[in-house]
């Protein structure tokens, strides 16, 4: 809600003000009461709980290519346009679970169905992707597409096909190699089928009674497996997981936490968590992130890109490579630069990504400070410390700021002779007000701790001549810079406790509710216990049975169909 | 009487009996011509469609040099207005609508959502109900390649302006490139080709749609009531693909007007600069009147701008949104001058989009005679978020339904009042339409034929 940069003055007039009032109270709460409370110092077991829902989720496109990328290698690629899921409770992967899936959407996959089967049985690729030859190449053969589709169709939709399924899909492939006259056009008729059949771009989880704890559910081998890839690769999981499924190994306690090790420990784990953290960063405005020519010339699409893969490459290095502590990431001074980066931060441009250590005492300090934030949150042609307050409040804090009152009337802050040179001057008119101030107050202290950072990240001293003044508080910890806003950002409660609601968020599928405090106070315990890591979050969250039970009274009709 | 018929054959035999066995070029015989007599019906005798369009743009306008002093006919056009200048006549200026919150507000999304919608929205960024373009094109949208299209000029995906249900965006067609593959790439069948070529390969595609829509009875087995109609959505999808599919193997109607454009290779980088902006609208506008005379859809949808719009104007460092609020108004003026090179923007493109269906011939008159547009904002005065006051616009005569060259100001009616009217002149059987305070059973009858 870009409207609440600019505040203003709520008009007189009892309705408006009624509903001033409403929206103010909620900016009048105490910060941290809920959210930033500080987790429970424990090492007690998980508390007893029911676990989440089960979902309905629709694949995303970054899933749907990974999947495709691991099962038949990364050079069967296409670019599908699927649409992006709305955001819910500030994840984009929310809103898999909310979403339908419309015509012209089910039209795209088709599209990338005919483009992916295509490269998989042309000539160059089918004598590696497949392991048989057909009889002919210009006649059916049964036996061969069965042995691939039964090979894929398990893949590709995270669970072998059921007979009956496999069956269907072998005589398509058949009955259109007959009728083209030939075996591989044939066989990419039924990959195409499959493809865009409900198996594969729906994941439906499916839940079973716990034999260990009779009267509960808990998600089945399959709908675990996936779970878990989903949330660790972002991708559908892998033979080895598969296998780990079927054999029933992913049920136990051991086998479990042998198969989330084994993940925990491949390369996709670098892809799962940068989607991740490119989906709770909300980096899916880089997409369409440009600044004004005029005002900034050398802020290119290139730079916008660059911007996005810094802070990324720094999560990955941090929080993975090094395992570090993840509030570290607000103070660190390790980064990484592209030549075109390097030209924004008045550095010496090197020949490609390389890593970089701003020196100590230079006003670069965490990823705050790095080109992404500073510029994704601001204006074309100006930054904007309300913007960037927001964002900071709801993206790293999990903090919603309200939607401004209607009929805000912007006249205070519109004199045209007006000396107000700084954006904190023209943000103390707004913090004078107090029907603005509720909301300003949380938001604005850290915006104006990145003022002297511009719209593109560019560093400052001044602002149309004036000196600007960084310092501030954030909930009651004073700052001088912002270096001290990371340093406060970095022991602030909420930061963490944001990071553990969002990654279980994200990893059921679910917003957290009311009921969900217990399970987070024990994963925020956990957390804190184990240094703050995000590898270890991972594991207590993957392993949790909040993770893995199901909080619903089994349906006899669905039990039994589940079989299927 | 068409022109297989004459020829003691029936169309769809044709193409049975060639699919049956291979792929071979059947030259079906040219029409003599694509219209009847009168050039008001096409040639099997069927009327000529009536199509339904949305346009969209934000952040409203400034009503003192927006909205027209006169009303009916031979209205004065504004300030605001004067890029409507070529096409006056075919179109309608609707002022002084309403739309009611019904106690929630969302800043720059109740406003266009409750006129689209019929409902206010009670959470930011969705809606209660599917939009009234969707309604239109389950009615008319039927029988086409798609059952409708939307695309945006913002160049962003996420610039949502139809909803398929609450739950699901129809989200825009952003980049020219990709809509020009997805209209008139590889699967376009040029409705004038003299010969058609089947392809037996969308055949086999289409039989094996049958056993994947088997799967979906499995599924549904075992979701819970909400789960289910996302299943059922898209099962209805998939039937929606088997269409296409048939329309691929079926010889299109003549279009006379259809002239497949010249395949598009460039596009404007991303951004939101006005010049950027403009380019891309007149691209998409392009490519979209052509989709609507090549008859490749009856329903379309098109937004200027995201509703808290964000197009910026070279050398100006506050974005139009940013600039309603914070531009003081000149006291010699009497409105916001940036604000307002914003809104004269958005009506330039808004005259475009219209002239670029009234330059299409299509028979005795032009396609525009045979489409209704309605465009809307989602304020009235941005500087305040107002709802008061609305603007809207409508365009095109919908086959003779609808009268143009207006200016209508409703009063301080319900706005939705419009959405009702256009609904039912697009043949919708309904007493009422919206809910809550949106909810009416008025009709704009000034417009009315």
């Amino acid at each position: 809600m870009a409207v609440f940069a600019k505040a203003g003055i709520v008009k007189a007039g009892p309705a408006v003000c009624l509903v001033a009032a409403l929206a103010l109270v909620s900016c009048s709460a105490p910060i941290g009461k809920d959210q930033g409370a500080a987790p429970k110092v424990a090492s007690t077991p998980e508390p007893a709980n029911d676990g989440s829902e089960k979902r309905l989720r629709v694949l995303s496109e970054a899933q749907y290519l990974n999947t495709l990328a691991h099962v038949f290698g990364p050079d069967v690629k296409t670019e599908p346009h699927f649409p992006p899921a709305q955001r819910y409770d500030g994840l984009l992967a929310l809103g898999t679970a909310r979403a339908g899936v419309s015509g012209a959407q089910l039209e795209l996959y088709q599209k990338a169905a005919v483009t992916v089967a295509g490269l998989i049985t042309n000539r160059e690729r089918r004598g590696y992707l497949m392991t048989c030859k057909p009889a002919s190449e210009k006649a059916a053969d049964r036996a061969c597409a069965q042995q691939f589709l039964a090979y894929t169709g398990r893949l590709l939709s995270r669970k072998p096909l059921p007979q009956a399924e496999l069956a269907a899909f072998v005589e398509t492939a058949s009955a259109s190699a007959d009728k083209l006259q030939d075996f591989y056009a044939g066989l990419a008729i039924a990959l195409e089928a499959m493809l865009v059949s409900p198996k594969v771009i729906f994941v439906a989880e499916r839940s079973e009674s716990d034999p260990q704890h009779p009267g509960q559910q808990r998600l089945d081998a399959y709908s675990l497996a996936t779970r878990l890839s989903l949330f660790l690769w972002n991708a559908g999981p892998d033979d080895a997981v598969l296998k780990a499924a079927e054999s029933g190994e992913i049920l136990t306690p051991k086998g479990r936490a042998r198969v989330v090790n084994m993940m925990l420990a491949s390369p996709r784990l670098e892809t799962g968590m940068r989607a991740f953290f490119d989906d709770m960063f909300a980096f899916d405005d880089f997409s369409t992130l440009a600044k004004d020519p005029k005002i900034y010339p050398s802020f290119t699409g290139v730079t916008a890109q660059d911007a996005r893969e810094e802070t990324l490459r720094t999560v990955i290095d941090h929080l993975i490579t090094k395992n570090g502590d993840y509030r570290d990431l607000f103070t660190t001074r390790d980064t990484f630069i592209s030549p075109s980066l390097a030209a924004q931060y008045r550095l010496p441009a090197p020949p490609t990504w390389t890593p970089y250590e701003f020196p100590e005492g230079a006003p670069r300090a965490g990823i705050l400070t790095q080109i992404s934030f500073l510029s994704v949150h601001s204006h074309p042609g100006r930054s904007s410390p309300t913007l960037r307050g927001k964002a900071l409040r709801e993206i790293l804090l999990c903090q919603p700021v309200p939607p401004p009152p209607p009929n805000v009337d912007f006249s205070a802050v519109e004199n045209p002779n007006s000396p107000i040179k700084t954006a904190r001057e023209r943000i103390n008119i707004h913090q004078k007000n107090p029907a603005c101030a509720g909301c300003h107050k949380i938001m604005d202290p850290m915006g104006l701790a990145l003022e002297n950072f511009d719209a593109i990240g560019r560093y400052r001293d001044t602002e149309k001549g004036a000196p600007i003044d960084a310092s501030g508080s954030l909930d009651g910890k004073a700052f001088k810079d912002v270096v001290g806003l990371g340093q406060v950002l970095h022991d602030h409660p909420a930061l963490t406790s944001c990071l553990v609601k969002r990654a279980y968020s994200y990893g059921t599928g679910g917003s957290a509710k009311a009921d969900d405090k217990d399970k987070l106070d024990y994963i925020n315990a956990r957390f804190a216990e184990q240094g703050y890591k995000l590898p270890d979050l991972l594991r207590t969250i993957t392993l949790s049975n909040a993770f893995s039970r199901i909080n619903e009274t089994p349906a006899p009709a669905a039990t039994a169909a589940s079989a299927n | 009487m068409g022109d297989l018929d004459m020829y003691g054959l029936d169309r769809r035999r044709v193409l049975r009996g060639v699919l049956n066995g291979s792929a071979v070029t059947v030259a079906l015989p040219l029409l003599n011509c694509f219209l009847n007599g009168t050039g008001d019906a096409l040639a099997s005798g069927e009327p000529m469609p009536v199509r339904f369009g949305t346009w969209f743009w934000g952040c409203g306008m400034s009503k003192k040099i927006f909205v027209p002093k006169q009303t009916g006919r031979g209205y004065e056009l504004t300030e605001e207005l004067e890029a409507l200048k070529a096409v006056k006549d075919h179109v309608n200026v609707h002022t002084g609508l309403t739309a009611y919150r019904d106690g929630n507000f969302f800043c720059h999304y109740t406003g266009w959502v409750a006129l689209r919608t019929g409902s206010a929205p009670v959470v930011g960024s969705q809606p209660l109900a599917e939009s009234l373009d969707v309604t239109i094109a389950n009615k008319i949208g039927r029988t086409t390649r798609f059952k409708s299209l939307t695309a945006t000029a913002t160049g962003d995906v996420r610039n949502v302006i139809s909803y398929e249900n609450a739950t699901t965006p129809n989200t825009p067609e952003f980049s020219p490139i990709n809509f020009y593959t997805r209209l008139f790439g590889p699967d376009f069948q040029d409705p004038n080709a003299p010969t058609f070529t089947p392809n037996p390969r969308v055949m086999v595609r289409k039989s094996a749609l049958s056993p994947v829509m088997e799967r979906i009875k499995v599924l549904n087995g075992k979701v819970g009531a909400e789960d289910k109609a996302r299943l059922d959505q898209y099962f209805t999808g998939l039937r929606h693909l088997e269409q296409q599919f048939d329309h691929q193997l079926t010889k299109p109607e003549p279009r006379a007007a259809c002239v497949a454009p010249k395949a598009q290779k460039d596009e404007p980088v991303p951004g939101t600069d006005s010049v950027l902006v403009n380019t891309r609208h007149k691209l998409m506008t392009d490519l979209m009147v052509m989709a609507v005379a090549c008859d490749q859809t009856r329903v379309f949808n098109m937004s200027m701008s995201k509703s808290d719009s964000n197009q910026t104007k070279q050398g100006y460092e506050k974005p139009h949104h940013t600039c309603t609020h914070e531009e003081p108004v000149d006291e010699k003026l009497g409105y916001q001058p940036n604000a307002s090179w914003f809104t004269k923007r958005s009506i330039e493109n808004w005259a475009y989009f219209v002239e670029a269906f009234a330059k299409v011939k299509e028979g005795g008159g032009t396609l525009l005679d045979n489409v209704l547009i309605m465009a809307n904002t989602d304020v009235s005065y941005a500087r305040i978020h107002s709802l008061d006051e609305m603007p809207a616009f409508t365009a095109g005569r919908a086959g003779g339904k609808v009268k143009t060259g207006m200016h209508i100001d409703g009063k301080g009616g319900q706005g939705t009042a419009l959405s009702y009217t256009v609904m039912k002149v697009m043949g919708l059987d309904i007493n009422s339409w919206g809910t809550k305070s949106n909810q009416t059973s008025k009709e704009v009858g000034e417009i009315l034929a």
